[in-house]
């Protein structure tokens, strides 16, 4: 209990951790520390991308282009795969997602109590959590996004009569009968796809920092040799659910556009 | 596990990321990488082109040395039958000259030969001359037998 809060029980502890840094009652609440860091994140890889973006030449690229350009190409090189569409949205959504979640997910890697004390202590702030990948409102943020986005390019790719025909006659076929459960395996498989990416997500993250909150609860003097331990493997994770997210938006995508 | 309206604020905020990358991240880095990869490539063909050239212009050297190789050879012959040549005819012209030299100096000895002879004559007709003359003092008349002298003289 690095917190300094030492009157706290451990199950006070986490739950202190866990609370929102929030604006508002109810439905309406705000959770400022998320959003604020889902900014911070974006605005960090939007600003590292940008300037690479400016400086871009087709001369002997920097290292530091070079390493940009390594990441875009990756992503373009992913989407090329999973995705046989025209590409100028797709792919900046794809890296966006990517970089995105990646920005999110390293956050966890910072030391659970080091911005919680410095808002607490500094800020005058009750209540900070700053991974916004373990809050289901920015997970889900991105796969309502996506979710809506399936069904705009199901309407393009297939178009009306086609994405309906599907939705009354896939995959069981056309028999009359048929119909009431084609609409109902449809229905679920196409709610499945949001929920899964943002509960993948969430849950990973959460998870971590549940786990990162409980080491912290061990005596300094023992507490990093668990934490370490989880950190690496933790860096494992994070591109890697990067990752997942990314390329399950492009093959969903896919899957609404192409026509089967 | 609260969702609530920071769900829409966070979809707000991601459509506004995804549209500045599209609009001012994606174009220009993928403009670049294509435009390099374009250049790499251009490069590479020309870097093949280059290496044909240079095997077209070694076979062309190849063939250059070849050829001035046989010219050379050629020309050698030519100068070493020359200088046999010029070599005979030297050879003839000094066989030539010596024969010409040998000749005015067989010439030359004839003529002193024939002119010491003469001399010799001379001298010895006129030793008889004197012989006689001292033997036939008084009778014999050097003018009024000077027919039988030069006789005399011609047979010596």
């Amino acid at each position: 209990m690095a917190s300094g809060a030492d009157k706290q029980t451990p199950s006070e502890y986490v739950s202190h951790h866990l609370e929102h840094l929030s604006v508002g009652e109810g439905f309406y609440t705000v959770h400022v520390d998320t959003l604020f860091f889902t900014w911070l994140c974006g605005l960090l890889f939007l600003g590292v991308f940008w300037t690479a973006a400016r400086r871009a030449t087709a001369d002997v690229p920097g290292k530091f282009q070079a390493f940009i350009e390594l990441v875009v190409e990756f992503v373009d090189d992913s989407v090329k795969e999973g995705f046989h569409g025209p590409r100028g949205f797709i792919a900046p959504l794809a890296l966006t997602i990517f970089m995105l979640v990646l920005f999110w997910n390293l956050l966890d890697i910072i030391p659970v109590d080091l911005i919680p004390i410095f808002a607490h202590d500094v800020l005058h702030l009750e209540y900070m959590r700053i991974v916004p990948s373990a809050d289901v409102n920015a997970t889900f943020s991105l796969s309502l996004t996506v979710f809506v986005l399936i069904i705009i390019y199901s309407f393009k790719g297939k178009g009306a009569k086609g994405y309906l025909q599907e939705w009354l006659f896939h995959p069981f076929g056309k028999f009359p009968l048929l119909v009431p459960f084609n609409i109902l395996l449809n229905f679920v498989e196409l709610l499945a796809k949001p929920l899964s990416l943002a509960l993948r997500l969430f849950g990973n993250l959460y998870a971590a920092e549940l786990i990162f909150m409980l080491i912290a609860l061990l005596p300094f003097y023992l507490n990093w040799i668990p934490g370490s331990i989880w950190a690496v493997y933790h860096i494992l994770v994070i591109p890697l659910q990067a990752f997942i997210f990314m390329t399950l938006t492009v093959v969903y995508l896919n899957l609404a556009y192409e026509k089967h | 596990m609260d969702p609530n309206i920071s769900l829409f604020g966070q979809m707000i905020t991601f459509l506004i990321f995804v549209f500045v990358v599209m609009k001012f991240v994606w174009p220009p880095l993928m403009e670049a990488v294509e435009e390099r990869r374009k250049k790499i490539a251009d490069g590479l063909a020309a870097a093949e082109r280059g290496q044909q050239d240079l095997a077209k212009a070694e076979s062309r050297v190849e063939e250059l040395i070849t050829d001035a190789r046989g010219q050379a050879a050629e020309i050698l012959d030519q100068a070493r039958a020359r200088a046999n040549e010029i070599i005979a005819e030297g050879k003839a012209e000094g066989q030539r000259e010596r024969d010409r030299q040998l000749l005015a100096a067989r010439a030359e000895i004839e003529q002193e030969t024939n002119s010491a002879r003469e001399e010799l004559r001379n001298q010895v007709s006129a030793v008889a001359l004197a012989g006689a003359e001292k033997i036939l003092k008084r009778e014999i008349d050097a003018t009024s037998h000077e027919a039988l002298l030069a006789d005399m003289a011609q047979q010596i």
